[in-house]
């Protein structure tokens, strides 16, 4: 069972590395949409006992929310706002790469430091917050509004997979109030991207920058 | 009750998005507010008659939660009372900026309502949590909940703040969720959960290193959110363009509920012996806010902007008594407290001042006293007390800290605090004074103001209440902020 966990780790990095440098908008939401569902199975291989039918009943909501549910959500935000198909990175795509494969390097280092439980999964903690920093220089270093939601999408599955790695049981109440929190984030995000669009005509969180106390003065509000 | 208390607000929220009256909806408004207030005050009324409810595994109120939940709980019961008479005035005249020339739609009453109401419940579940998950979930909910609020005046500028505000706090908050699962981690060999009662039970056996590194990542995420530098960016944006009733919420009630998340996880830490370590981040933290706080008070133009700085101000403060620990903890407590009271005032006496003149810039508001004397007044009495001037429960607190700091020994913070002090007073003296007396330049067919007094009422209110916990602390209100601060010092 664990050579199939790794690997769905091994995917979930390339992953990683493809979303630093996809260019094309559709494209990204495809791929956080199929690194978000190889996390959402990885409990189900993971696990060294028999799957409990609470396991498997989560991992399917799971799957939904993050294979279907959240790229509709997506693609229907990117439609009405008509924004155009590039992602636009403040960043070259080899620099993006760069920062991912550094991102790995120190998450290994970090996780042969930490006396973190043994899971048994190769690899597992470092892809875990490689994952978690790809989203960050997605929300950091790319201007649309669609592609720093899917830059927190990312994040988030890069913790779900770090807390699968630790071993940490919460509850299924618990879980269960995180992806709620989860899934109103990306709702209340879209619905902020429509306004955005309607608001100032594109969708480039570079351009929101009225409000500043850096500026204010040359600008002359 | 801690069902109730819990459920009220949000069956009143789900409620109100589905009201067609804009009426009957203010006085569901009102009375689910008026309903909270008094289901917290019995809440309290028990715990200090010696029989505290024992609530459930999930949610229950020890000391600490009670404490925050009293403010948020008083502080919503004033909001709700403005907010009634703001939505109506603003039925009457929508769309009209503070700037003149431009013109834009509100969100629908029914959303601002709803949202209002579910904000609260979601505080509510934060003060409540005993599952350091749960908490999480609360307070990510809060975020979400209050992001139609902020974007209440449909146009650019609150927008902006709303999309800055979603997100760096989500992302601040999803860092604290890391910071959860280092916790939860710290105790998997040792057996120990992630519900509050096991944890603080079992802190000793908790894997050190680890136990720090969840200490690192929930500070983050839940400073982010309290506003502390240099995670605040979010904080001036939001606090300017959202209503002001909105503001008083976010900043007398939202933040305090993101502190709290960061003293249950500092107490475990306390408990597991790495009290220094802890409190050595919120010393540092806290300095790095004040310092960040006197820089952009010091020629501030935006009025709302210079008290959003000013909550930063204070968060730093609360921050550095939490850190020095002991009678600290105490002060910080008491500076919740203070300064919720005093802060709320003062956001909702803005409103009043920004309808009067139109404006936030204080450069362009001159002579306040001859326009509207009463607003004025409270303008004034706010600044005097939220900057510390004796008697007030600010000045209480600023003091405590101050000796605090002098008693364990660091006698440079001491000295910087004051210094810093002095820099904030004076930057807001020279706004609030502009202001309120300067000349008045003629402006020709500008109409008399009749000011309105159902929305200075809870201003005067509340800013009353905080001079009152500056001259006397009641001997209930001091047992409660002394349980509490035993809780989150760990020791009870």
């Amino acid at each position: 069972m664990h050579i199939l966990a790794e690997l769905v780790i091994v995917l979930i990095i390339l992953l990683d590395l493809g979303l630093a440098v996809t260019g094309s908008l559709s494209a990204c939401i495809r791929l956080v949409a199929a690194q978000g569902v190889l996390a959402g199975l990885l409990p189900l291989l993971a696990g060294t006992e028999g799957i409990s039918a609470g396991t498997a009943a989560f991992a399917a909501v799971i799957v939904l929310l993050k294979g279907a549910v959240f790229p509709w959500l997506l693609i229907r935000a990117r439609d009405r706002s008509g924004a155009r198909q590039d992602v636009e990175p403040l960043v070259s795509y080899p620099v993006s790469v760069a920062f991912c494969l550094g991102s790995f390097v120190a998450a290994s280092w970090l996780g042969s430091r930490l006396p973190l439980p043994e899971t048994g999964v190769a690899w597992i903690v470092p892809a875990s917050l490689a994952t978690v920093f790809t989203g960050f220089l997605l929300i950091t270093t790319r201007t649309k509004a669609i592609t720093q939601v899917l830059g927190y999408l990312v994040m988030e599955n890069g913790i779900y997979i770090f807390g699968l790695a630790l071993f940490v049981q919460q509850p299924m109440m618990v879980e269960l109030a995180i992806l709620l929190d989860v899934f109103v984030a990306v709702f209340v995000m879209g619905i902020a991207i429509f306004h955005i669009s309607r608001e100032f005509d594109h969708i480039d969180t570079a351009e929101l920058s009225e409000l500043s106390d850096w500026r204010r003065e040359g600008y002359g509000s | 009750m801690t069902t109730a208390v819990l459920l009220l607000p949000l069956i009143s929220g789900l409620l109100a998005f589905v009201l067609r009256d804009d009426a009957s909806r203010r006085s569901l408004l009102l009375w689910t507010a008026r309903a909270h207030s008094t289901l917290a005050a019995l809440l309290v009324f028990f715990w200090l008659s010696g029989q505290p409810e024992a609530g459930g595994a999930w949610f229950a109120f020890d000391p600490l939660g009670l404490f925050f939940l009293a403010i948020t709980s008083l502080l919503f019961l004033g909001a709700s009372h403005y907010a009634a008479r703001y939505l109506d005035s603003e039925k009457r005249s929508p769309g009209e900026d503070a700037e003149p020339g431009f013109f834009f739609s509100n969100a629908p009453e029914a959303v601002f309502t709803g949202s209002l109401l579910l904000f609260l419940a979601a505080m509510t579940a934060v003060t409540a949590s005993r599952h350091m998950g749960l908490l999480w979930a609360s307070v990510e909910a809060t975020t979400l909940l209050s992001a139609p609020l902020i974007y209440f005046h449909r146009h650019k500028r609150s927008l902006e703040a709303t999309w800055k505000y979603l997100l760096i706090c989500s992302v601040g908050i999803a860092l604290a969720l890391v910071g959860n699962l280092f916790l939860g981690a710290a105790g998997v060999k040792a057996g120990v959960g992630l519900d509050l009662p096991s944890l603080l039970s079992g802190a000793p056996l908790l894997e050190r290193q680890l136990l720090k590194a969840a200490f690192l990542f929930v500070f983050v995420g839940y400073g982010t959110k309290m506003g502390l530098a240099p995670f605040h960016t979010w904080l001036p944006d939001a606090h300017s363009e959202s209503p002001a009733v909105v503001s008083a919420l976010l900043s007398g009630a939202l933040l305090n509920c993101a502190l709290l998340g960061i003293l249950r996880v500092s107490a475990v830490c306390a408990r597991a012996g790495l009290a220094d370590f802890t409190g050595g981040i919120l010393l540092l933290f806290g300095v790095l806010s004040l310092l960040t706080a006197a820089l952009f008070i010091l020629g501030q133009r935006d009025y709302k902007r210079l008290l959003a700085y000013s909550s930063i101000e204070h968060m730093g403060m609360i921050s550095l008594g939490a850190g020095l620990g002991g009678p600290g903890l105490f002060a910080a407590l008491l500076g919740a407290l203070s300064h919720s009271l005093s802060k709320a005032g003062l956001f909702f006496t803005s409103g009043v001042v920004l309808e009067a003149e139109r404006t936030k810039q204080i450069p362009e508001v001159k002579g306040l006293l001859h326009r509207a004397p009463l607003t004025a007044s409270i303008w004034l009495a706010g600044f005097l007390i939220i900057t510390g001037m004796p008697p007030s429960g600010v000045f209480l607190y600023k003091f405590m800290i101050l000796r605090q700091a002098a008693a364990s020994g660091r006698y440079w913070l001491a000295g910087l605090f004051l210094f810093l002090l002095v820099i904030v007073f004076a930057g807001m003296a020279r706004a609030f004074i502009s202001m309120v007396f300067g000349e008045r330049p003629e402006k020709p067919g500008e109409k008399p103001f009749r000011e309105p007094r159902g929305m200075l009422a809870p201003a005067a209110l509340f800013l009353f209440l905080a001079v009152l916990i500056g001259l006397w602390l009641p001997g209930w209100l001091d047992s409660l902020l002394k349980a509490a601060a035993a809780n989150a010092a760990g020791t009870l």
